[in-house]
């Protein structure tokens, strides 16, 4: 069997940008306290039907409590939680429409790969042929048809995630949770499994809600990415604008590497922004414009990747091109990560990526050449926060 | 080099095992004495095991050892289990600390104290003493015993396993049944084999809590030893002894087997990985 793209669907499918559409999960200024600490701090948030949701953030940021929350384990300390309309307080876990896939799979180790998956639908009494029949879709969807019989702890770790996966999806939920789901996989194997969970996303048509502290993970699989900290929501989108286009100095330091470069406006208009660099006095020109007043201080946000960087030394003064010394150089194999001095301080260093497109340069850039740098009107974001 | 057995260490070993193991060993030999007198051997025979058949009241003090371990381990069972997982599973509460040390209390309690107690709660509420009377005693004392294996088999389980089966549908006393027992089930049998035995060895309890027409073995085998050692005893205390290493054995060889099976999954498992 041909594999199909998803592109064509993914591609169209923004159902966040159109103010009419019902949401499918709503999570209505929540807030869940632990005794004193605050795990989420009432949060609102908006999860469309078929989406694949990612919650982004660090350890303690509160994205596993919101999701346990949804799955009914733990209750809200105030606010609501809506789930196709339904609201949720109330209904013990084992009423909701939702299934979750756990951290550490949560595999019955009593029970055959077939008697896991099975489970649910027992739950459900459904006939017994039924059972039978969706035991084994789910058997060839995950790969497993050769290990039904198998009991969890005769299965590798790769194997024992796609039972979790199996069982949760048995119930054709609503909602499929996903709890760190590829942390314990190699790197490989997670890569492999992120493509197979969009692909299994698409053919079910179920929504996917995935709780991540592992970004690229969340950029692959997600439609809109939610990233979290201290259990606030800090920037709701899709993974293109969150990394183009991070609304703080905290999602851009979160998501990729990036260069922060604390400057000054130095004037506005309606073709963009001018700033000085505090460190060094470069010129910076933004196409964005930006609520700062002119001698505010602003951070200018640009990404490795959008620096050009060439040996030699260009002019002072011109916008948008840093002089620099190489410091030091990380070489990837695909890419190299060129970190150059421009000011007199040691930690005014600018981050450069140089694609490694030939096997052999003549001459390389090398440890303290003279490197001049530049990049684009609409390289980099201007950051207030 | 060589790390050989010393003399030392040889001697050690001798010593050691004589001490523990002698005095039962003159136990068995003599079941199988042809005399009379126990300490005067005789020549080889098993007629004080065909004697033993005949003795009914030796008879009737196993049987009702037997009934008085097997109710008493059960219910000892439940309520330990149930004592275990209180103490693991309601995460702090007030007075946490306080029950389980009241329900380790009786471990390190002097065995006539908890006897004599139990005795004179029993005269109190004017209880006839008899066979419940014991059977609850043992009861008492063997659930802490349960609740302690019981408990460190739970300390190593994952929630999220009980939290999956609810989250598929399953309502929290049926995840109990089909979930949860299932895999503390080592645990539990362990803590009521340990319940079973200990009943059956107990005297100092039975004897301030029984009453007429509920003499159990070991206060019948101790009465008679009052009276004189005779070889039915020795051959009663044979097959006690075999039994009890018979279940130790056994139960070692399946944890064993278990465990060995277990290695060989996981190797097998570990060669398919990219399957």
């Amino acid at each position: 069997m041909a594999k199909k793209s998803i592109g064509p669907v993914r591609r169209e499918f923004k159902p966040w940008e159109s103010p009419d559409h019902e949401p499918f999960i709503e999570f209505r200024n929540v807030t869940k306290k632990f005794g004193e600490f605050v795990a989420v701090d009432n949060l609102s948030l908006k999860i469309y039907e078929r989406e694949f949701f990612a919650l982004l953030g660090g350890s303690g940021c509160g994205k596993t409590t919101l999701m346990r929350m949804l799955a009914g384990f733990e209750t809200p300390t105030s606010g609501q939680i809506f789930l196709d309309g339904q609201d949720l307080a109330g209904i013990p876990p084992f009423r909701r429409p939702s299934n979750m896939m756990f951290q550490s799979y949560a595999l019955f180790p009593h029970m055959s790969v077939e008697k896991n998956i099975a489970f649910g639908l027992k739950q459900d009494k459904l006939p017994a042929s039924e059972i039978v029949a969706r035991v084994a879709e789910m058997l060839r969807l995950t790969k497993l048809e050769q290990f039904g019989k198998r009991k969890p702890h005769q299965l590798s770790g790769g194997q024992r995630q796609r039972v979790a996966l199996a069982r949760s999806l048995a119930k054709r939920p609503k909602v499929l949770l996903l709890d760190e789901p590829l942390g314990a996989l190699d790197r490989k194997l997670r890569e492999e499994t992120q493509f197979e969970l969009m692909n299994l996303q698409e053919e079910l048509e179920v929504t996917f809600l995935i709780v991540t502290h592992d970004q690229e993970e969340a950029m692959t699989v997600a439609d809109r990415i939610a990233v979290m900290d201290k259990g606030t929501l800090v920037q709701v989108a899709t993974p293109a604008e969150i990394y183009e286009t991070p609304n703080s100095r905290f999602v851009a330091d979160f998501i990729g590497d990036v260069n922060m470069i604390e400057a000054k406006v130095a004037e506005k208009s309606g073709m963009g922004t001018r700033l000085v660099s505090v460190a060094d006095g470069f010129v910076i020109e933004s196409e964005q414009e930006t609520d700062a007043g002119v001698g505010d201080s602003v951070w200018y946000a640009i990404r490795p990747e959008k620096v050009r960087i060439v040996q030699g030394r260009g002019q002072d003064g011109v916008p948008n091109q840093i002089n620099g010394l190489v410091w030091d150089i990380a070489y990837l194999g695909d890419v190299s990560i060129i970190h150059s001095k421009v000011g007199e301080n040691d930690d005014d260093i600018i981050r450069a990526t140089f694609a490694n497109v030939s096997r052999m340069v003549e001459k390389p850039i090398m440890w303290e050449d003279e490197v001049v740098m530049s990049f684009d009107r609409d390289a980099g974001v201007i950051l207030t926060g | 080099m060589t790390r050989g057995p010393t003399w030392f260490n040889i001697t050690s070993l001798v010593v050691g095992f004589s001490f523990l193991y002698l005095p039962i060993v003159l136990l068995v030999i003599y079941s199988f004495n042809e005399s009379r007198l126990v300490t005067v051997w005789g020549g080889f025979s098993t007629k004080w095991y065909a004697s033993l058949l005949q003795n009914e009241q030796l008879l009737d003090a196993a049987w009702v050892t037997l009934r008085v371990a097997f109710v008493s381990a059960s219910i000892a069972t439940v309520f330990g289990t149930m004592a275990a997982l209180v103490l693991v599973r309601s995460g702090r509460f007030l007075g946490r600390s306080f029950f389980s040390g009241m329900i380790f209390a009786p471990l390190v309690m002097p065995e006539v104290i908890l006897g004599l107690s139990l005795l004179l709660l029993f005269v109190a509420i004017d209880q006839t003493r008899g066979f419940w009377t014991v059977m609850l005693a043992h009861t008492t004392f063997a659930m802490c015993y349960v609740a302690v294996v019981v408990q460190s088999r739970l300390v190593g389980f994952d929630k999220s396993i009980e939290e999956a089966a609810e989250d598929l549908g399953c309502p929290p006393v049926k995840t109990f049944f089909l979930i949860t027992l299932p895999i503390i089930l080592p645990g539990v049998i362990a803590g009521w084999m340990l319940a079973f035995t200990l009943s059956l060895d107990d005297l100092v309890i039975a004897s301030f809590t029984t009453g007429p027409g509920a003499t159990t073995l070991p206060m019948k085998i101790y009465s008679q030893v009052r009276l004189g050692v005779t070889p039915e005893i020795n051959a009663v205390c044979t097959i006690l002894v075999a039994l009890v290493t018979v279940g130790v054995i056994a139960a070692s060889i399946v944890t064993k087997r278990q465990q060995v099976q277990r290695e060989r999954d996981e190797r097998a498992a570990f060669g398919n990985d990219m399957t």
